[in-house]
């Protein structure tokens, strides 16, 4: 397939190898922060092919990896109301709340549906003029744009039952938290998509304040190892910057139009991250002048109180701290059919993706 | 969830495309781009297209690290002759 055939060259990917391991013998940490990128590189076989000096980490890059048990909680709190339509992206239907989730939800009753995109959610919304349809909002820049979108229209068309839950987060408070945390990241393999959209320059924190680079990587082989490359070549130069190897669909200035109706629908403010706790001005919420679609304050609620799950050390994974078979439920308690923990859910928690690909 | 597919744009119907990736069609929505044409390349997340693919960027990515190669290679030959 165009654009995917030729980023997964063999010559290309032995040629970038062998410049990798000539580059530098330092001992290395890469960390990536997109959980693309997490899947691609166990789906690829990465770790198996670089230099011993060369570790990848994986770091907070999974939306419903990073989201709250809380905010399941209250998903599932909303999706018991009798009159409440749940429209959420597949992976977060099987997350484990502290004592339910929204598959078991929907087991029992409860109208939950997958939706691929929020204009499926609207059009739900729209052929159920008696329920309140109310979309799960989670992911980073690069989906946040649409959540924008999908609000912006219901107001365009008059909607009067659609409603976000908004758990959108943003990526950098979160890159620069584990460095302040103190976790030895020597360079970040920075997120594609969300870079679609923002652009480079979000990261320019990073190299300026902690001399961290991060470059900017597409999704296939050729474009990970090359990044990797660029990265080592940085670290070996002693010259820290942020580049972007995506240049295919990353410009500098990122996609002006969707930033705008980011910011025309959403606000920052303080969110809480699984592994790193809360972290000021890293959420989006929806903005005042549209709030008759937020459905935090449209919907009042009573939500159970918060247990968190024993054994899991999916907050220490999510830091790069440690491998997910490190833990002891891995494989054994905790399987993609039967996840314990938020990482093993997600087709881009790191769990899941080692579970598939590196067991 | 950050996953986005390269697509072909086949038509444009106001601020719909219609797009296919690998052969399968379906709508995807232009709200969140400008300057887009039929044929041009784009990538699709969460039912919008968020970014036009460059060709000549792709091309470039791929051209810059051949050149490199042939570089180095050439200036290993000429100090393996000295």
């Amino acid at each position: 397939m165009k654009y995917i055939d030729e980023f997964r060259d063999k010559v290309l990917v032995d040629q970038l190898l062998e410049k990798i391991s000539s580059v530098t013998s330092k001992e290395i940490a890469l960390m990536e922060v997109c959980g693309g990128h997490t899947w691609a590189i166990q789906k690829f076989g990465i770790p198996f092919l670089l230099p011993e000096n060369i570790k990848l980490l994986s770091g907070p890059g999974c939306p419903v990896c990073v989201t709250s048990k809380k905010f399941i909680d209250q998903a599932v709190a909303y999706s018991r109301l009798k009159d409440v339509i749940i429209t959420t992206y597949g992976d977060l239907i099987r997350v484990p709340g502290s004592t339910s989730s929204l598959n078991v939800e929907k087991s029992r009753g409860a109208d939950v549906r997958i939706v691929y995109s929020v204009l499926d959610a609207l059009q739900i919304a729209k052929e159920n003029p008696s329920k309140r349809v109310v979309f799960l909002g989670i992911g980073f820049e690069t989906t946040a744009p649409s959540s924008a979108a999908g609000i912006h229209n219901a107001l365009k068309e008059k909607l009067t039952n659609f409603f976000v839950f908004s758990s959108h987060k943003i990526m950098p408070p979160a890159m620069a938290a584990l460095i302040d945390e103190g976790v030895t990241i020597n360079g970040y393999i920075a997120p594609g998509h969300v870079s679609v959209i923002t652009g480079s320059h979000i990261y320019e924190g990073i190299p300026s304040k902690y001399g961290v680079g991060c470059v900017i990587s597409g999704f296939e082989p050729v474009d990970i190892l090359q990044s990797i490359y660029m990265l080592c070549k940085q670290i070996q130069e002693n010259d820290y910057r942020v580049e972007i190897q995506y240049k295919r669909v990353v410009k500098p200035e990122g996609n002006v139009k969707a930033q705008e109706m980011m910011a025309e629908v959403f606000t920052l403010r303080d969110d809480w991250w699984r592994g790193l706790g809360t972290l000021k001005d890293s959420g989006l919420a929806i903005k005042e002048k549209y709030s008759n679609f937020d459905a935090e304050k449209m919907i009042p609620v009573e939500v159970e109180e918060t247990k968190e799950e024993k054994g899991c050390i999916c907050g220490e994974i999510l830091k790069g701290l440690k491998k997910p078979n490190d833990c002891r439920l891995f494989a054994k308690v905790c399987t993609t059919s039967n996840p314990v923990g938020a990482c093993m859910v997600s087709h881009e928690g790191a769990c899941n993706a080692y579970f598939r690909f590196n067991k | 969830m950050c996953l986005s597919i390269p697509s072909k744009i086949i038509s444009i119907n106001g601020d719909k495309a219609l797009v296919s990736v690998g052969g399968t069609e379906y709508e995807a929505s232009l709200q969140l781009l400008d300057d887009v044409k039929v044929d041009d390349y784009v990538l699709i997340h969460t039912g919008f297209a968020i970014q036009k693919i460059s060709e000549e960027e792709a091309n470039e990515t791929l051209r810059l690290f051949n050149e490199l190669e042939d570089i180095e290679k050439k200036i290993d030959r000429e100090v393996e002759g000295k």
